[in-house]
């Protein structure tokens, strides 16, 4: 068995191997698929179609009072840019439209509210589709706003000047003063680009060389372990950092998000997180030799892990203890702060340098355990 | 459609899915631990918050206000900092995500009845946490502020100006109780689109679709066979997921346990019509899995899972109402939490019907003509 890693080094073999494997690469239909039509797609999505921005949301009135104060409340609702008033019934009627999910929301204006803002009171009630809590506590949070605001004007209109707040808090928003979540989905979305192309892409192809047993085939020839692991993954390596290069310069110029970092650092962070990415994609494949259980593994392992438990989309301080030091495990975890960082704050490399260590730890590791198995299945 | 033809080709793609014991594993054992995973990670609420503090007025307000903070179940801890480099840093190092800043007259602005501001900067990094954030500590210095206003005390005990928030469903705006039921349309069509993709590209790829055209199957058996695994696995997986949802996480079952069974059927159907959609147009098991992927994502993210259908642009509902997961999930969240009744269940299960028959039709005509 010529397959040792001190097998002596030969630059034209290892060059003619890495054309092989690029040609292969390339000649592939399913590359392009993954390394651009996917990308774009999931740019595309988490650009225009994952909003945590809340838009007008649809809501019914119940006014059960004649009083002007009740009409005039009734129409700040109307007019509002929150809401959108699509129907006015009695709270019987508009509870069907909010089972059947019409509506999102119920103000109810009580019998007797202009007497009660007369008096100084008045108050309303708001009933919220808690089977959406984001969308709900919206609802909540800006009809206490509308009512606040309407007050407050109300009360002018009537001669009398509203009470000055004894407390308030000025907000501040660095790095995106504006909110739009759009900012860190579009930057968080090149992570999972990469996990697909290093960890994905990889284990499903390499799995199907141990399929069909041209992985045996090649390794009857004399070249090295080190020589075969580094030549099966370079062209991954290099058409995730492709990959990534496209969705940055579509994020910035298409979906506006600002740029602070430099490409360069952008450039390491991205070059850092393949390693562990492109090692787990060659143990998962190692390990189960099977097209389909390694799609579903990767599936599980890395794809899901990345989108869920990596602070992308969820943050990871909310979850329950146990998943929280899971995610510790989750290489994604370690790249989601340096990318929105690089993106949206400007190079820190105290903060890139701590995960950049612990995704080189994780690389190491598989690749370690990918020579292993592979040695192991071929002896 | 000959009876005896149909239960071997059933037989067969049974077979040829539950055969192998890793398999067999991976389509069972995951969902489940996916459920207990992913279930309880993905919230949208903030929990367990850090924040920081830079007092420079360390007078009997800003502590006041800090009191009621830190005795806030969303905060876990409050560091404290002592310069503006110091919260640069915090803020930079994403060790906080927002500061409390006091002035140095803060308390005496309050007790002077010239009203304090306290300054919060929140890291926009994380914009959707940070809004979160700041509305949390909005209300508890509201409330600060109500006890202090001279002109609150003064008011007359009338009848108190507001607004009575109820949650109807859901009274707390548990996050679970929206992500557990949504999980049964995620999990179920990955795992029965997985199955279906699958099935005709590995035949492709083995030879053996070849052999499947010489035998005596009409292409209506063969696309019925394909169709049981799928179906199967998807309503095992449901199942598993309706027993423990209620039991182990105590999200209620409020509506009709059938109704649900019906629509997932339908469901299934659906999924696997697009599954075969993708199947028939791929040469090898590779391409089947990308292209299955490539159906999934933009499946999942627009069914209305990550985040509302109502916040995209017009051109994506539209899209979004050609998603068979965006129907299933208003009838799985609405039959868990809002006992829905048969006419809305009813209202979501036809577009799913057009769905089912659009691309189930397509695949049998796809699958005929790669035949003949």
């Amino acid at each position: 068995m010529s397959l040792a890693l001190a097998e002596s080094f030969d630059a034209r073999r290892f060059g003619a191997l890495l054309v092989k494997e690029t040609r292969q690469i390339l000649r592939d239909p399913s590359t392009a698929l993954i390394a651009f039509v996917l990308p774009l797609l999931l740019l595309f999505i988490f650009g225009y179609g994952v909003n945590l921005d809340t838009a007008r949301t649809r809501i019914g009135i119940d006014r059960r009072d004649g009083s002007e104060a009740a009409v005039s409340l009734a129409q700040d609702f109307v007019s509002s840019r929150w809401f959108e008033v699509v129907d006015s019934q009695p709270v019987s009627i508009l509870r069907n439209e909010l089972v059947a999910g019409e509506i999102r929301g119920i103000i109810v204006i009580p019998d007797g509210f202009g007497r009660d803002v007369a008096r100084g009171g008045g108050s309303i009630q708001v009933i919220t589709d808690g089977s959406l809590p984001n969308t709900a506590g919206f609802v909540g949070a800006y009809a206490e706003g509308v009512r606040t605001s309407w007050a407050a004007k109300h009360a002018i209109e009537q001669g009398r000047v509203a009470a000055p707040q004894a407390i308030g808090i000025e907000h501040r928003y660095w790095f995106n003063p504006e909110l739009l979540s759009r900012f860190f989905l579009v930057p968080g979305s090149i992570a999972v680009v990469m996990t697909m192309i290093g960890t994905l892409l990889t284990a499903l192809v390499v799995a199907r060389e141990w399929e069909r047993g041209t992985l045996e085939g090649l390794m009857a020839t004399p070249i090295g372990m080190g020589e075969f692991i580094v030549t099966k993954v370079v062209p991954y390596f290099v058409l995730a950092l492709c990959s990534m290069a496209l969705c940055t310069l579509l994020a910035v110029t298409l979906f506006g998000v600002p740029f602070r970092g430099s490409p360069w650092a952008l450039l390491a962070i991205a070059a850092v997180f393949l390693i562990p990415a492109l090692g787990q994609g060659l143990v998962i494949s190692a390990v189960t030799r099977n097209q389909f259980v390694a799609s579903q593994v990767a599936l599980l392992t890395a794809f899901l892990p990345t989108m869920l438990l990596s602070g992308f989309l969820f943050e990871i301080d909310s979850m329950p203890k146990f998943i929280r030091l899971l995610t510790y495990l989750v290489p994604a975890r370690y790249l989601i702060p340096q990318l929105q960082t690089v993106f949206l704050a400007g190079d820190d490399w105290g903060l890139y340098l701590p995960d950049m260590a612990a995704l080189l730890g994780f690389g190491t590791l598989f690749f370690a355990i990918a020579i292993r198995v592979t040695r192991r299945r071929v002896a | 459609m000959n009876v005896a033809r149909l239960r071997s080709i059933i037989i067969k793609e049974l077979w040829a899915i539950l055969r192998d014991p890793r398999t067999r594993i991976i389509l069972l054992v995951p969902p489940i631990l996916q459920l207990l995973i992913f279930g309880l990670a993905t919230t949208l609420e903030v929990k367990n918050m850090t924040l920081g503090v830079l007092d420079r007025d360390g007078g009997a307000w800003s502590q006041e206000v800090l009191q009621r903070v830190a005795g806030s179940p969303n905060v876990t801890r409050i560091i404290s900092l002592h310069s503006e480099p110091e919260l640069r840093e915090a803020i930079n190092r994403q060790r906080v995500i927002a500061v409390l800043r006091f002035d140095p007259h803060f308390s005496a602005d309050v007790a002077g009845g010239r009203g304090g501001v306290i300054g919060l900067v929140s890291d926009g990094r994380r914009s959707n946490a940070a809004q979160i954030v700041s509305s949390y500590l909005d209300q508890i210095v509201a409330s600060v502020g109500a006890s202090v206003s001279p002109v609150a005390r003064e008011a007359p005990a009338t009848a108190s100006a507001g607004a009575l928030v109820l949650n109807w469903f859901n009274r707390n705006l548990d996050y679970l109780w929206f992500t557990m039921p949504a999980l049964i349309a995620v999990m179920s069509a990955i795992s029965a689109m997985s199955v279906v993709a699958q099935s005709v590209a590995r035949e492709r790829e083995l030879g053996t679709y070849d052999q499947l055209m010489v035998s005596p199957l009409r292409v209506g058996e063969i696309l019925v066979g394909k169709m049981v695994p799928p179906v199967l696995v998807g309503t095992f997986i449901t199942t598993v997921y309706v027993l423990l949802i209620p039991f182990a996480f105590g999200v209620p079952l409020t509506g009709s346990v059938i109704l649900l069974y019906c629509a997932l059927f339908i469901y299934l159907l659906a999924l696997t019509g697009v599954g075969m959609l993708v199947s028939v147009l791929s040469a090898t098991q590779q391409q089947a899995f990308l292209g299955m992927f490539l159906v999934a994502i933009p499946m999942i993210l627009l069914s209305g899972y990550a985040s509302p259908v109502d916040n995209m642009p017009g051109w994506l509902q539209v899209i979004a109402h050609l998603d068979p997961a965006t129907y299933f999930l208003r009838v799985t969240e609405g039959v868990f939490l809002k006992a829905m009744p048969a006419g809305d269940v009813l209202n979501n299960c036809w577009p799913l019907a057009l769905i089912c028959a659009g691309t189930l039709s397509a695949s049998a005509l796809l699958f005929r003509s790669r035949m003949e």
